[in-house]
């Protein structure tokens, strides 16, 4: 069975088997509910990309998914945008946005740095309820999906899982590639050991904010995806609550490793399917798994299985 | 009527006595914060569900057995206090070994356990807690009206934070505190049983956040949600001031109570956020906080 398992997890089967699996997916599953758990997986890579390798604490980063949906839902839904278009000022705007977070949290670290950044979403949050734009408490509804490139009509929900899945797709790559690159490296480096990066040189503080940008960007992406998949963006999507959902998928599927977020936003985003019977309880769980999480099972689903593996590592 | 900047001043006064009953709560808050900060290196997101659990503890209290607001105003923080020992004992106390970020996760996580459950067992609404008898009423200042109870809250919230002050920079206990903060391998080395002291400091600054929830059972609603959007202004102010100094959160805590007071007068579109954006402006020119010592 471990031989089987090892097998499995070669990169060469194991990315073959799982994207045969996500263009078999939604004529097994709904299709919603795919592209739903898409984007939060998507979310939840990119706060890993700064949590698990740059050691990075984000507490706010709803800012960014939500900021990316306003965004995103504003220019398709009022000014008439083509998604494609909407779908790049939503990233692009939320990178702006990570850019200026970027700039005030990292001259604190640690404890700190959590804390500015989730002062600087609930500011952001109070200024999406009060500007007219985002639609108050209300948020903007029947965001239409549009038609991609101009021939892609996106109001199929099999057309529009296969964009959400080339969007999951590339966005994941790109964490990839950044995570095993010299730019990932040197990352590594400053979660290790900040002053000893320093004196090898490395401008430290501009590795973080790259990071920052490059995360709060593809948070953006997933964002401003949710809100043509759903066709909604709300005030909940900026909410704390939502910083710290992202940080329970890392946590819980395993942060700084690569599958792990993949598998927490399914884990969480499936529970809370299944647990919308149960109401207000929801937020007791979520809260019982976290704790849980914290003192048992620090490594994430991820961690623990990669340990039960190669036990020589 | 004399006006200041076209303000009315009963106005600007009325708008300046809320702006000081909020800095007293976000002075009490901020510095139970920096009481654990210093010893546990941790960050008590649970800060503000404790705050909502004291305001609870004394409404339940009056409720079901009838205690009224004097021994509230200690038992509450006694019985938060005894559960935040219990918490630090059976599961804080495991994480010290490990970053300190997941002392933050953790106290995350019980913050929405508590507050969770009870949404669901009292429902998002408010109760509303009587004033005590004999902070009833008000007084006439001649240029403006002070209800009592606001004055009290003040008055209350200056003497815990400057006995707080006191024990910790002034007495015996307190030295050993801030040696625990600079070097706890070598106050361990004297024999002083750190353990103990910070199973007990956590269990004091939960007690301050369940003091400062009763205090404010009178005058805002006691719901279950009270706390939460309360502690993230007071993170922000926690980052303003700095943990570094005690009397440092006070006076920022009371500082930026007037300043959002100022901000509901003037311009009532930015008090949500005016206190944020102090941060950020703080953050750009000094970054290690008003009173910080941060390197």
């Amino acid at each position: 069975m471990r031989d089987f398992m090892l097998k499995l997890g070669e990169p060469r089967i194991l990315w073959p088997l799982l994207f045969a699996l996500l263009i078999a997916a939604p004529f097994a599953f709904y299709p919603v509910f795919l592209m739903k758990l898409l984007c939060f997986a998507l979310f939840a890579c990119a706060f890993n990309l700064l949590v698990g390798y740059a050691g990075l604490l984000s507490f706010g980063h709803a800012a960014f998914l939500g900021t990316a949906g306003y965004m995103t839902g504003y220019l398709v839904k009022v000014q008439n945008l083509p998604p494609e278009l909407g779908l790049l000022a939503g990233t692009a705007a939320a990178a702006l946005l990570g850019y200026a977070f970027g700039a005030l949290a990292i001259r604190r670290r640690g404890i700190y740095f959590a804390m500015i950044t989730l002062a600087l979403a609930q500011m952001v949050y109070f200024i999406c309820l009060q500007i007219p734009q985002t639609g108050g408490e209300d948020g903007l509804q029947a965001v239409p999906r549009g038609t991609l490139f101009g021939f892609i009509d996106l109001a199929d929900n099999l057309t529009m899982y296969y964009v959400v899945l080339a969007i999951f797709v590339s966005g994941f790559l790109i964490i990839y590639r950044t995570i095993h690159s010299p730019f990932g490296q040197v990352l590594k480096a400053i979660r290790e050991n900040e002053p000893r990066a320093l004196s090898l040189g490395y401008n430290t503080d501009r590795y973080k904010l790259l990071a920052f940008v490059l995360s709060a960007a593809l948070s953006g992406l997933a964002g401003a995806t949710k809100t043509l998949v759903l066709q909604l963006s709300s005030l909940s999507d900026v909410d704390w609550h939502m910083s710290g959902e992202v940080m329970l998928m890392t946590l819980l599927g395993g942060m700084g490793t690569v599958v792990g977020p993949v598998l927490g936003a399914a884990l969480v985003v499936t529970l809370q399917n299944y647990l919308a019977g149960v109401g207000g309880y929801v937020t007791v769980i979520i809260g019982a798994i976290f704790v849980v999480c914290v003192l048992l099972f620090r490594r994430g689903f991820a961690g623990e299985l990669a340990r039960l593996l190669r036990p020589g590592r | 009527m004399t006006e200041i900047l076209g303000v009315p001043l009963q106005v600007l006064l009325g708008q300046l006595l809320i702006g000081l009953i909020n800095g007293s709560f976000y002075a009490v808050l901020s510095l139970g914060l920096a009481v654990i900060f210093g010893l546990l290196r941790i960050i008590n997101f649970a800060h503000g569900a404790q705050y909502m659990l004291g305001a609870f503890a004394a409404w339940m209290g009056f409720s079901y057995l009838g205690i009224g607001y004097w021994a509230a105003l200690f038992l509450a923080p006694l019985v938060v206090g005894l559960t935040g020992i219990v918490i630090e004992r059976t599961m804080l106390r495991r994480l010290y070994k490990f970053d300190h970020l997941y002392g933050l996760l953790l106290t995350f996580g019980l913050a929405l356990v508590i507050e969770g459950l009870f949404s669901n067992f009292y429902g998002v609404s408010g109760k509303s807690y009587a004033v005590p008898e004999l902070l009833k009423g008000g007084v006439n200042l001649g240029f403006m009206f002070l209800p009592v109870y606001r004055g009290w809250v003040v008055i209350a919230s200056l003497t815990v934070c400057l006995t707080t002050w006191f024990i910790i920079e002034r007495t015996k206990l307190g030295s050993y505190l801030r040696a625990g903060t600079e070097n706890p391998q070598l106050v361990q080395a004297f024999g002083v049983n750190l353990p103990l002291m910070i199973t007990l400091t956590y269990g004091f600054g939960a007690a301050l956040a369940a003091f400062a929830g009763v205090l404010a059972a009178p005058i805002y609603q006691v719901a279950p949600l009270m706390g939460t959007n309360l502690i993230i202004v007071v993170f922000a102010v926690v980052v303003i001031g700095g943990m570094g100094s005690i009397l440092g959160a006070v006076l920022t805590g009371f500082g930026l109570g007037l300043v959002e007071g100022l901000t509901k007068v003037f311009y009532p579109e930015a008090s949500n956020t005016v206190i944020f954006v102090i941060m950020a402006l703080v953050l750009l020119f000094k970054p290690a906080g008003l009173f910080g010592r941060e390197a």
